[in-house]
């Protein structure tokens, strides 16, 4: 095992690439974040040119930030080993709330806001209820709360739709705004790019120093150098696209919102005692109670913060689209379900990551929006979103049964691990009463090597 | 008797798992219309002997040859063992409690045609198979509704609706009360007058010299010995000594105990089992642990070990009813696990698959997982702390990996068992329980672990070790308890026990009154 383990440090050279994104071999951790360049590039050139455009790239990402938002509270329910039907009706549930305070009781959109965050907390304390204390399965709950949230929706809004303050629709539709001198691009969207280029760099060399500190089996200066150099590349496009758009158009204010929820919840994941909780709950429970793990209030927690970001990302949706209406946020859940599985997430639980989802909904995302910027039907570009979400669980899946390691577990693979034991090869089943055996795990066809380095 | 004819023969039987042998050259021969007991202490074998005649592990990934009534056999599954008339009734049911009486009997073997099944005619059946074990209930009534005892009648009968010849039964009386354990013994002797021979597991002596015609030993994966009950005067003590006759082997590091005072003591240990309010898996039990004491503690499966061990922590097993719990003279209340890691308690469990580790993690994640508080701080958990102590754990434990980062799902039997003991070192225990510490590894990983234990309770710590292993118990513990069906019998310092006398009182009640 040693040996076969280590092995990958021996071959040096260009096999070092690998370590680009955790450790590996061959092309295969370019996995989903290569499908998901792979099918910008088709659409680039399919659409001759429209999808790298500043106004397409600035309406995909204000389109489906609340989708990603989405994704992000899902990943830690199906973590958990839960699943949640409920986050659509939820946020049409808040977002009509909300609308209604603001038209009707005149309630200032700051508060509006505020409250529309407290109504979610409220549904999931009472989804988390049912689920964590009662032990009724989340499917059912969340079923049960898809039909009474979105019947709640129509009651409020006597299904019709509220209009909302302009005010209020900048969380959706707004922009960063002109400031400064005239550069003829927007400079606070310039500012936050070379915010990101200088954080990307600093994270790469940081991590560095930690692996170092730990002794980890490091991937030589220059793959680190030629990884930046690509962030800095892509980070630099983007931040020319978003910059250069029509006048008064800029970085989606919810892009912003979107982002810092990546920021904090990657963090909360795999850096709390919180987060670590979700996994331990999702990869065996019970050891997880006997470790002194109260699995009930981390079930609770992670429904709870569903539900919450559920009505966040309504709020968005409501503030982009200018009014709540009684379809609002319709069929929201499979999106984002989808999102969270084409990011690599285990459906049994216990394995998954916020960045995975992130790039498992923009696969979504972009594959939506390019296939109807070439026209093609609303009708077909479901039946091709269906068919992406099977064939990337599948290649994931059969993967997996090959003692190979997951596409996205590469890619989405913390700096120190985290839930990457995804990879681990099908132990052969015990069958033995006495359980005297060694299940010495198939680690000659393992080419997971010695440490599990870096990446992002 | 030897001139009855032979209706199995089993001939050198070898079966591998990786890295373990379970079976080496065992050899078992049943006589036509006997009753032939198989006794071994847990993990010798029998049950892994059973399944390879029974079909489970088929033809092919064993050595040897069974021959049934004359003709070699070699089967693909259970069906076509079934199919010759052998059939196992396994210790744990194989019933469907949401379906009938009738429709269990006949699962998979349906009465019909086409495709339908002909209810009127199988109900027909039921009744007529029922009487044949002595049942009078509604072959209506679910199977749920209806006792254990009777459970395993029905298993019984659904064996008979299929032509058996051979009937094995793993353990079959061990979930019975004593009524229904006689009863079943009846009618297994009832069945061998009708010429059906059987195959019985059994922990319990008294059961076996009672019906059986031989008994064949087995210990260590081979067979010791066949006895004839009648030839042979068999006894339960002689029984006993064929299945622990091993010597002890200097399996065990030196070590002289440094014993302190009682700082822990669980008084009138009243434990209810979790789905059965009327029995009781822990009946009225106290002990008592000394600082720097390894006490052991032995019993048969089933007698409630682990139910003991796992309700003290943190009432993680059944519905607590009373007793109390006092450590350092104090009484402590425990709820739930994480009260008793708070009060310095530590429980390996015996399955450290399901219950000890989540093997999608990494072993330094789990190192550190059952006290993430220690290295973190406002909860934010600090990784270059987690990769040290797990690291300075793996140099320790002397973990056979590379780095702390690989997954501890990839990790050998014995390895993830330390890394479950720095998981339990870490959180800085008192008092720690080790439920069957050494299962499934290998010897030299075993003498590390029990060097790993000596060594904690020199550290003044408490050390329980439950074990089926009665060698094992011997050589670590500095006092050992008996268990026997949820009750303490026996407290014997290990250094007057020896394996007969401990075996004694894991089989019976309470024989002799302690202090």
């Amino acid at each position: 095992m040693t040996q076969i383990t280590e092995a990958p440090k021996k071959s040096g050279g260009i096999r070092d690439l690998g370590k680009m994104f955790g450790s590996g071999s061959g092309a295969k951790q370019l996995g989903i974040l290569g499908a998901l360049v792979v099918i910008i590039i088709i659409f680039q050139v399919w659409t001759g040119g429209l999808t790298l455009t500043p106004g397409n790239l600035i309406a995909l990402v204000s389109q489906y930030s609340y989708i990603l938002i989405l994704a992000i509270g899902m990943v830690m329910v199906i973590i958990a080993g839960h699943i949640d039907l409920s986050v659509g009706s939820v946020a049409a549930f808040s977002g009509i709330v909300v609308a209604s305070l603001m038209q009707n009781f005149n309630v200032p959109w700051p508060v509006a806001i505020v409250l529309g965050l407290v109504v979610g907390a409220l549904i999931g304390a009472w989804q988390g209820f049912w689920v964590a204390y009662v032990g009724v399965p989340a499917f059912i709950v969340t079923l049960a709360g898809m039909l009474i949230f979105r019947g709640g929706n129509q009651f409020i809004g006597n299904a019709n739709s509220v209009a909302v303050p302009k005010e209020f629709q900048f969380i959706g539709a707004g922009y960063l705004p002109e400031i400064g001198p005239d550069t003829g691009y927007n400079n606070l969207t310039l500012l936050l790019g070379i915010v990101v280029i200088v954080a990307i760099v600093w994270r790469e060399f940081s991590a560095r120093r930690t692996q170092a500190e730990m002794g980890s089996d490091m991937a030589p200066l220059w793959v680190s150098l030629i990884k930046i150099a690509g962030l800095v590349i892509v980070t630099g496009y983007a931040t020319y696209l978003f910059s250069s758009g029509r006048v008064g158009t800029s970085f989606p204010i919810s892009g912003i919102i979107l982002g810092v929820l990546v920021l904090l919840y990657s963090f909360v994941t795999r850096n709390t005692i919180f987060g670590r909780h979700i996994y331990a709950v999702g990869g065996n429970s019970h050891a997880a109670e006997l470790s002194g793990v109260n699995s009930r209030r981390v079930n609770f927690f992670v429904m709870m913060n569903m539900s919450v970001l559920a009505s966040l990302a309504g709020m968005i949706f409501v503030a982009r689209s200018t009014a709540s209406g009684p379809q609002d946020g319709l069929n929201w859940e499979l999106d984002a379900i989808a999102a969270v599985f084409i990011g690599g997430a285990a459906v049994a639980g216990g394995v998954g990551t916020v960045t995975g989802s992130i790039i498992g909904g923009l696969v979504m995302a972009v594959l939506n929006n390019g296939l109807q910027l070439v026209g093609v039907p609303s009708d077909r570009v479901q039946i091709i979103k269906g068919l992406v979400l099977l064939a990337a669980v599948a290649i994931d899946v059969w993967n997996k049964s090959q003692g190979r390691p997951s596409i996205t577990g590469f890619l989405t693979r913390k700096r120190t691990g985290g839930a990457v034991a995804v990879e681990t090869p099908p132990v052969p089943r015990v069958q033995d009463d006495t359980n005297a055996l060694e299940p010495t795990v198939g680690a000659s066809e393992t080419n997971r090597p010695s440490s599990v380095t870096p990446n992002n | 008797m030897s001139s009855s004819p032979t209706i199995l023969e089993m001939r050198s039987i070898t079966k591998e798992f990786p890295g373990v042998k379970a079976l080496s050259d065992v050899s078992l021969t049943v006589k036509a219309g006997e009753i032939h007991a198989i006794c071994g202490e847990n993990g010798a074998g029998k049950s892994t002997l059973m399944k390879v005649l029974s079909g489970v592990y088929p033809f092919g990934t064993y050595e040897g040859d069974i021959v049934f009534q004359g003709n070699e056999v070699r089967f693909r599954d259970i069906r076509s063992s079934e199919q010759t008339g052998i059939v196992i009734i396994h210790q744990e049911l194989a019933l469907i409690p949401e379906l009938s009486i009738t429709e269990n009997i006949f699962l998979g073997n349906e009465p019909g045609r086409g495709g339908v099944i002909d209810w009127k005619d199988a109900k027909k059946r039921a009744i007529e198979l029922l009487a044949r074990v002595g049942l009078k209930d509604d072959p209506d009534s679910l199977i749920k509704n209806i006792g254990v005892g009777k459970q395993q009648l029905v298993e019984i009968a659904k064996a008979l609706n299929k032509s058996v010849k051979l009937l094995i039964l793993d353990e079959p009386t061990a979930a019975l009360n004593e009524n229904d354990s006689q009863h079943l013994l009846d009618l297994i002797r009832g069945l061998k007058s009708k010429g059906i021979a059987s195959i019985m597991i059994s922990h319990k002596l008294n059961e076996i010299e009672q019906v059986a015609d031989s008994i064949t030993i087995i210990r260590d994966g081979r067979s010791i010995e066949t006895l004839n009950v009648k030839e042979d005067g068999v006894n339960e003590d002689r029984i006993i000594r064929g299945m622990v006759g091993r010597d002890l082997e200097s399996r065990f590091p030196e070590h002289t105990p440094k014993i302190g005072e009682v700082f822990f003591e669980v008084r009138n240990w009243t434990v209810q089992h979790p789905l059965i309010s009327d029995r009781l898996v822990c009946k009225d039990e106290s002990l008592f642990v000394r600082r720097g004491e390894i006490v052991g503690i032995a019993g048969l499966m089933g007698a409630g070990r682990t139910e003991l061990a796992m309700s003290i922590f943190g009432r993680s097993y059944g519905t607590y009813v009373s007793g109390t719990i006092i450590k350092d003279g104090k009484e402590i209340v425990l709820k739930n696990a994480g009260d008793a890691i708070d009060h310095g308690l530590a429980y390996v469990s015996e399955d450290r698959k399901v219950l000890g580790l989540n093997l999608l993690d990494d072993i330094k994640r789990s190192t550190v997982s059952a006290k993430l508080k220690k290295i973190s701080k406002r909860d934010v958990v600090d990784e270059v702390k987690e990769y040290e102590i797990s690291d300075a754990y793996r140099k320790s434990l002397r973990i056979k990996t590379p780095t702390v980062n690989e997954g501890v799902g990839k990790l050998s039997g014995g390895n993830q068992q330390k890394v479950v003991l720095a998981k339990w070192m870490f959180t800085d225990p008192d008092l720690l329980i080790l439920d069957e510490p050494t299962r499934g590894i290998d010897v030299g990983a075993k003498f590390e672990i029990y060097g790993i234990i000596q060594k904690l309770a020199d550290e003044g710590k408490g050390v329980i070790v439950i074990s089926s292993e009665l060698p094992e118990l011997l050589g670590i513990s500095d006092r050992i308890y008996t268990v026997f069906e949820g009750a303490i019998t026996n407290d014997i310092p290990a250094a007057e026990a020896d394996p007969e006398t401990l075996m004694k009182s894991m089989t019976s009640a309470k024989k002799k009154v302690l202090s």
